[in-house]
């Protein structure tokens, strides 16, 4: 099936040849980081973290959101779905590769990569990462290869399947619990100390990976004859709707609980992302656009007429993705470093070379994207569409 | 075709697997010479079940000598000076009260208590969130309690980083070896992409000595074994008001800090070390 | 054959890329390593011997380094107990080059020929040269 990927217009190639572009320069500039270390980006021994790991964070819970779509059709029959679960399950794919290139870059010795495997260490919440990642990436090419090659047949996937398509409906909410616990269970980052990380983190994820998708369908119906169907898109729109709401909910839940409370720990990251701390304010204007994004788009969403029309549909679905995109992938990370355990703060911004390094590391997982979706779509376009239960 | 493409990959595909899975195995298994070796501790190393430290800031002379403290296990382990403070690496330096034990210093005290200096450094921790958060075992705890860092596992994820409520551990995000300003010979230095902090002195305790800071602070660091209710530090804990940085995290640090009231001699410089 | 000449390009291709460890190195003879012993602290010794015999080192030095890795740093033992029953302090910079203190002629010799960059000197100091 992959001779699939060979073929294609000029359009397809000048977009693949302009991916391929951004990830040489990247890569370029991770030979500089590979030799020079970590100093060349915007990270400091206060905030240790930075944007390489709040990216993996954002989207490990876009790998995630393929449940969205599997889940109704093969437990509960939703038919308008049968047409892109591969299209979920082939988002996923590339989203978890773009996760493990985010840790490797991240790496202050990524030679030694296999030490987490070599030194099996179980009450380490990183080593669990690591095995539900992978094992992630493992389901979700043993099935969406499999259902696509059934397809291309015009025969029903094999029974042996089924098992595998359930175990990865329940491993994808525990790849992003294990990730927020990776936060959550940190006594020193009051920021983060909240059971309510991982719900937090699913219902991001499953507002923001929903709303990728809705762009992705509609990106595919225009460039290609195959179309996933208005009733599907229209339902991950309900789904965005509902799981926008909720991530914005448990927003508030988080700002209460701080506030209220008023213990200076809790309430001091929020006032330095949102208002700004002893002078210290460079991330408040992007914390201000995530929310006015979050507003705007929750507009698009709730009123029928606009969530029904799919340019408005389209615009929401690019508001929440952003507005979580800066939450998730940077404000909730770097929240965490400041101030740092003695009160103090250091601020940080990316580096050039970490953004271009980031950047073609989005590159590749755009290329893994658009390498399967050809894959997928054309194989759609000649069977008509549907997968067979 | 006798034999399909497919099949002829999958078959080859599983004998590379066996092949390069069961050389592994087998060279695993290999016994050598070296099998029979025999590695002891030195009869001379000191032993504990718990180090700790309690710290007396009031015996410091004044701040250039609690600076000494410092320099002297900094120069001592090739920690380097890097002068861009994003990438600074310290073991032991002093913080201000309100910045060493944040959360407990109150509206009315007095300028100079506020600013009080303190030693901190890696409290090593009796129930360390670092080492239970370590994917590779690359710092652990050691029997006697040293919460100990190995070099060569470290892949500089630095998870225990964030996990460390204390501010202890810093990352090489450069090349240290050229800001080292005087190289001590007998211990090496670290490389880019490794996360350090102190370590008790491990090397000097396992000939016998006690940790460098302890030794140079003419009493004011006085270092022992807090399992051992006859050790000097025991008693001192027992005889003085002692506090440690947020105990109430769960994390049982093993350094005290005897509170007197009598550091305000020392003026109440704030230095970050 | 279908793709006949795309296919005769991609061997060609290929054989370039496998066979250019041969060629890049073409009349490049390198001196078979000759590793010398000549240091002030070996030149005093009474009898010249290391901590095992030359042809153990030979093959297992970098499983013993390993091994006093683990045994120094995780295990907390200094000393090791030789197959001769003499007994050294495990460390690489205050035992090994100690008596080795001449690592470009000794260590790199081997080293460079094979082309092994072992990463042990970024931490642990080489001694000065010249010794």
């Amino acid at each position: 099936m992959l001779d699939k990927a060979l073929t294609g217009s000029r359009t397809y190639w000048g977009w693949i040849v302009f991916l391929l572009a951004i990830t040489g320069a990247g890569f370029l500039f991770y030979l500089q980081q590979f030799a020079t270390g970590l100093g060349i980006t915007g990270m400091s021994r206060d905030v240790s973290w930075g944007f390489y790991i709040s990216q993996f964070t954002f989207l490990v819970g876009v790998a995630a959101s393929g449940v969205m779509v599997v889940l109704p059709y093969y437990l509960h029959n939703y038919k308008a779905f049968g047409k892109i679960t591969i299209l979920g399950e082939f988002l996923a794919i590339p989203a978890v590769i773009m996760c493990m290139l985010f840790i490797f870059v991240d790496m202050g010795q990524p030679l030694r990569v296999l030490n987490v495997l070599l030194h099996p260490t179980p009450n380490s919440v990183m080593f669990y990462d690591m095995m539900v990642l992978s094992g992630y990436l493992f389901l979700n090419i043993l099935v969406g290869w499999t259902v696509l090659h059934a397809e291309k047949k015009g025969i029903a996937p094999p029974k042996w399947i089924k098992p595998f398509i359930y175990i990865s409906i329940a491993w994808a909410p525990s790849i992003h619990t294990v990730t927020a616990f990776l936060y959550a269970g940190l006594p020193g980052r009051h920021f983060w100390l909240s059971a309510i990380m991982a719900a937090r983190f699913l219902a991001s994820a499953f507002a923001s990976g929903p709303a990728l998708l809705i762009l992705l369908c509609l990106i595919v119906r225009k460039f290609t004859k195959f179309d996933p169907g208005k009733e599907a898109i229209q339902a991950l729109g309900k789904i965005v709707t509902y799981f926008m709401i909720t991530n914005v909910f448990f927003l508030g839940l988080e700002f209460f609980t701080a506030f209220y409370s008023g213990i200076p720990g809790h309430t001091h990251p929020f006032v330095y992302l949102y208002a700004g701390l002893d002078g210290y304010n460079k991330l408040v204007p992007l914390m201000w656009l995530s929310s006015i994004l979050a507003v705007v788009s929750l507009v698009l969403l709730l009123f029928p007429q606009l969530r029904k029309n799919e340019t408005t549909l389209a615009v929401a679905s690019i508001c929440v993705f952003l507005s979580l995109w800066i939450d998730k992938g940077f404000g909730l990370i770097v929240g965490g470093f400041v101030p740092n355990p003695f009160e103090k703060i250091t601020e940080y911004w990316p580096t050039a070379a970490e953004a271009t390094i980031s950047l073609a590391v989005w590159a590749v997982g755009a290329l893994i994207l658009t390498v399967l979706y050809k894959i997928a779509v054309s194989i759609k376009e000649e069977t008509g569409g549907e997968a067979i239960h | 075709m006798a034999i399909k493409r497919r099949e002829f990959l999958k078959i080859a595909g599983l004998t590379l697997a066996a092949g390069t899975g069961g050389l592994t195995t087998f060279s695993a298994l290999r016994n050598g010479i070296l099998e029979a070796a025999q590695y002891n501790r030195d009869p001379k190393g000191l032993k504990g079940s718990r180090w700790g430290l309690v710290i007396d800031m009031a015996r410091f002379q004044d701040s250039k000598a609690i600076q000494k403290i410092s320099e002297i296990c900094h120069k001592k382990h090739n920690v380097p000076t890097i002068p861009n403070p994003r990438h600074e690496i310290k073991w032991i330096w002093q913080e201000g009260f309100e910045h060493a034990f944040p959360g407990q210093e109150s509206p009315y005290m007095a300028d100079t208590m506020r600013h009080q200096p303190y030693l901190v450094l890696c409290n090593h921790c009796d129930n360390p969130p670092c080492v239970r958060v370590c994917p590779t075992k690359a710092t652990f705890k050691r029997a006697d309690g040293i919460v100990m860092m190995d070099m060569h596992r470290c892949i500089g994820c630095r998870f225990c980083m964030a996990a460390c409520p204390y501010g202890a551990r810093s990352f090489n995000f450069i090349d240290p070896r050229p800001f080292v300003k005087e190289l001590n010979r007998e211990f090496p230095t670290r490389m880019k992409g490794v996360v350090e902090k102190c370590t008790l002195c491990y090397e000097l305790l396992a000939i016998g000595k006690p940790p460098a800071c302890a030794e140079h602070s003419n009493g004011a660091i006085v270092f022992g074994d807090l399992k051992d209710p006859n050790s000097e530090v025991r008693k001192l804990i027992a005889s003085n008001f002692t506090i440690r940085r947020k105990p109430d995290l769960g994390t049982m640090p093993s350094v005290f800090y005897i509170v007197s009231g009598k550091e305000e001699r020392l003026g109440g410089h704030e230095h970050a070390g | 054959m279908y793709d006949t000449g795309k296919i005769f390009v991609g061997i060609a291709i290929f054989l370039l890329f496998v066979a250019f460890p041969f060629y890049y190195n073409l009349g490049k003879a390198v001196a078979k390593p000759e590793p010398s012993i000549d240091t002030p602290v070996i030149n005093q010794m009474e009898k010249r011997q290391c901590v095992e015999s030359k042809q153990t080192m030979k093959t297992l030095h970098m499983k013993m380094l390993n091994d006093w890795r683990d045994a120094v740093v995780r295990d907390g033992q200094r000393l090791y107990v030789a197959t001769d029953g003499k007994s050294y302090n495990m460390s690489l910079q205050n035992t090994c080059m100690n008596c080795h203190s001449n690592k470009k002629k000794f260590c790199d010799e081997c080293h460079n020929y094979m082309a092994v960059k072992p990463y042990c000197w970024g931490c642990h100091i080489e001694p000065k040269e010249g010794a």
